[in-house]
């Protein structure tokens, strides 16, 4: 009796160790049912978000070393630390201000599927420019997590990131990777799981540069729209698009179906991908 | 209450806008920019030593010179073909007497034995077994070994430079320079190719890329086109220049392919599909030494695999079909031999034969089964005795048989180089079709995007055979 509640006691303490977790990992392919979390997965193109998807997932989606391969989103799942993940490979994207068809996927899915944790890849050998679209996701979302990835590209070019300094700046855990490799991965995973589950508390860094006066703009606009739609998600980037004179939100907005609108794009579903693609 | 609200926000973004100025989008993104900046600058440092040689930057001077670049271009694909083809040979025969001397006999044998009624033994096992069996011998091996050798080239990163040696050629003829990609995606499929154009973010040079994406001599084409190379164009050279020169053969036609990509291009940019070239960035991605394992089983499972199946997917109807329309008679003659008929003029004007048009109408769901289908109606035309075992069935296949076949059928090197040519360009595969339906939502572009190539391979084929004609005396 005894014997077995010792037992039952070590294999709690195990099942909390992240080093439990880490050899845990179970790829549940395209099995993507009652899941606890989503996932997306972020970044501009060509920096290994489709790679990261197939160690998690275990899926083989195609993966190419060219940008613009993936023009669709893909979506897989895992387990991990006892938490189902769906996760949802993005097309890569330079910016959330851009036109271009599969650039609008990527920004539509972060803006308004709300993840539960966006996973933001970059270049660790191209940190500037991928920081340009990493500040423009911490702008509409809070929990994230920064996989720098290639750093065996890094290590190659001699260049050295101090990733702790970064995850200060950024205010949100980074973790450094190499996912051609698989090295780093359980590292990923445990800040995804802490994000997730609320464990760790991003303090997302906001653009601190540029006019007060346009700040205060998108402020006042959208405490306006938060106080007129409670629940709208990212009111800040709806803000944003009004005072850019979107005509689609601007009709939506006198129709009365901002919320249809915003809310249409939101299912993370795979009927939603079509939906969204024959909307085009 | 939620109406009036909407009216007074859109009030306010109003006022507020002309307060901001208009420029506020650069403001926001020259914020994004500077903080970017200032966020990497402290996080990286690079080791002061640079090191002498980068190998990266030496192989991009090279790939993308302007002297180098296309030779070496059409290098690395006569050499992707040049293996391909010396190394289909052996196993497209060993699957070929698996499959069709070996295993169709013993179906035959089965289906007598629990007395099956011969029709329909025909058309399962003459019929639709026998077109499977074929696609598969046919286009298994080849595929296995291009898309392998196609996916590392991909993965070493050497796609982007050849849009950036492309790029120039796009932009003069009005077209978005990531075309080269969707180009470059369109000799895997072009159902992929034309989704690929997603990337590009202007419409008009969108739909320039996905009408010409055609042009692309996508997998379903390879097979007809190395098949036919190796039979007359390699019988040309000696034996020993016989595989480099069907591959250089193959891969002229792919260029003339790139050649006509750029001329429609061309003529679209300045007749319907007028605009500007917008500008853009293309990333050089830095080489990446290809994981050589994982990239063949990706390939073989992703592409390899998938193609093959919905290639047989196609086969089992339409051999039923062949089955049907040379087993089902009108008067003296079985219904295939009517329609040959009536092509044949029309064939032969175009340096083809009715035998060719037929296949390519029996053909237009999947182009993977044209030659397997030409092979089938010549027979069953000049009705060979010995070549197959009955009208319909789709016989074993060795590179001799296949050549006495179309010999057989009156074929020159004329109907070779025609069929070739016409291979290249004719109307897309019904998926490519329904993907372009998909992709631009409408009718009209779908309608000109499948009849385009298929006015322009009937122009062509007309002409060379004239030309041919006379130049012959």
């Amino acid at each position: 009796m005894s014997q077995l509640s010792q037992d039952q006691a070590l294999s709690d303490a195990c099942r909390s160790c992240p080093a439990h977790h880490a050899a845990n990992l179970r790829k549940l392919g395209v099995d993507m049912q009652d899941w606890d979390y989503v996932i997306a997965l972020a970044g501009n193109p060509n920096t290994g978000k489709s790679t990261v998807f197939n160690a998690l997932t275990g899926l083989r989606q195609h993966t190419g070393n060219w940008p613009g391969k993936t023009v669709t989103r893909a979506e897989g799942g895992f387990e991990y630390a006892r938490h189902r993940y769906k996760i949802v490979d993005l097309p890569g994207t330079y910016s959330l201000l851009s036109t271009s068809y599969d650039e609008e996927i990527a920004r539509n899915f972060i803006l308004f599927g709300q993840p539960d944790v966006t996973v933001i890849v970059a270049d660790a050998t191209r940190l500037e420019r991928n920081l340009n679209l990493v500040l423009q996701v911490l702008e509409i979302t809070s929990r994230a997590v920064l996989c720098l990835n290639l750093m065996d590209e890094a290590k190659r070019h001699q260049l050295t990131v101090d990733d702790r300094r970064l995850a200060r700046d950024l205010g949100i855990p980074v973790v450094p990777t190499s996912a051609r490799y698989r090295q780093g991965l359980d590292s990923l995973l445990q800040a995804i799981d802490e994000v997730a589950a609320g464990k760790t508390a991003c303090k997302p860094h906001r653009i601190s540069s540029g006019s007060a006066r346009l700040h205060k703009a998108i402020a006042s606009l959208a405490r306006q729209l938060q106080g007129a739609y409670p629940g709208l998600p990212n009111v800040r980037w709806i803000a944003l698009r009004l005072l850019d004179g979107d005509e689609r939100i601007i009709e939506a907005l006198q129709k009365g179906e901002l919320k249809e609108l915003v809310l249409g794009q939101q299912l993370p579903s795979q009927s939603n991908v079509i939906r969204m693609e024959a909307a085009q | 209450m939620s109406q009036q609200a909407a009216q007074s926000i859109l009030k306010k973004a109003e006022s507020l806008r002309w307060e901001i100025g208009h420029n506020f989008q650069d403001d926001l993104m020259e914020a994004v920019y500077t903080d970017a900046a200032r966020i990497a600058e402290r996080a990286v440092a690079s080791s002061d030593e640079t090191p002498r040689f980068d190998l990266d930057r030496t192989i991009d001077r090279l790939v993308t010179s302007r002297v180098w670049g296309f030779p070496i271009m059409l290098l690395l694909l006569t050499a992707v073909f040049w293996i391909t083809i010396s190394g289909a040979n052996v196993p497209s025969a060993m699957l070929a007497d698996l499959l069709i001397e070996g295993a169709h006999p013993v179906l035959k044998g089965l289906a007598d034995s629990i007395g099956m009624p011969w029709w329909l033994k025909g058309l399962l096992i003459d019929g639709m077994y026998l077109a499977t069996a074929w696609v598969v011998s046919v286009m298994l091996p080849p595929m296995a070994i291009f898309f392998p050798l196609f996916t590392l080239l991909e993965d070493f990163g050497y796609l982007p430079r050849v849009a950036f040696n492309l790029d120039n050629f796009f932009k003069r003829a009005g077209a978005h320079g990531k075309q080269a990609l969707s180009l470059a995606m369109g000799f895997g499929c072009n159902a992929a190719g034309v989704i690929s154009t997603r990337i590009i973010d202007s419409p008009r040079e969108r739909l320039i890329a996905i009408i010409t994406n055609n042009f692309s001599l996508c997998n379903g084409r390879w097979p007809t086109q190395i098949l036919v190379a190796t039979l007359f164009i390699g019988a040309l050279a000696p034996p020993y220049l016989a595989g480099i020169l069907s591959a250089l053969s193959v891969v002229a036609i792919a260029v003339l392919g790139v050649l006509l990509s750029f001329l429609v291009s061309w003529g679209l940019s300045r007749t319907v599909l007028k605009g500007e070239v917008s500008a853009f960035t293309l990333e050089l991605p830095p080489y990446r030494p290809p994981r050589i394992l994982s990239t063949i089983y990706t390939s073989l499972i992703d592409r390899t695999i998938f193609v093959l199946w919905r290639a047989v997917v196609f086969a089992l109807p339409a051999g039923a079909l062949i089955w049907l329309i040379s087993n089902i008679h009108i008067g003296s003659q079985s219904l295939a031999v009517w329609i040959m008929g009536f092509l044949n003029p029309m064939g032969l004007l175009l340096g083809l034969n009715g035998v060719i048009l037929l296949a390519y109408i029996v053909a237009i769901p999947a182009n993977e089964i044209v030659i397997p289908t030409i092979l089938m109606l010549t027979v069953l035309t000049f009705g060979m005795a010995g070549m197959g075992e009955g009208p319909g069935v789709m016989f074993e296949k060795t590179d001799a048989v296949a050549l006495s076949i179309f010999q057989e059928g009156g074929w020159t090197l004329l109907t070779a180089v025609n069929l070739m040519l016409f291979s290249l360009i004719h109307n897309p595969c019904s998926t490519t079709i329904y993907t372009i339906y998909k992709e631009t939502g409408s009718v009209k572009w779908t309608t000109v995007a499948s009849l385009l190539p298929v006015a322009m391979g009937l122009a062509v084929t007309f002409l060379v055979a004239q030309v041919w004609r006379l130049a012959a005396g």
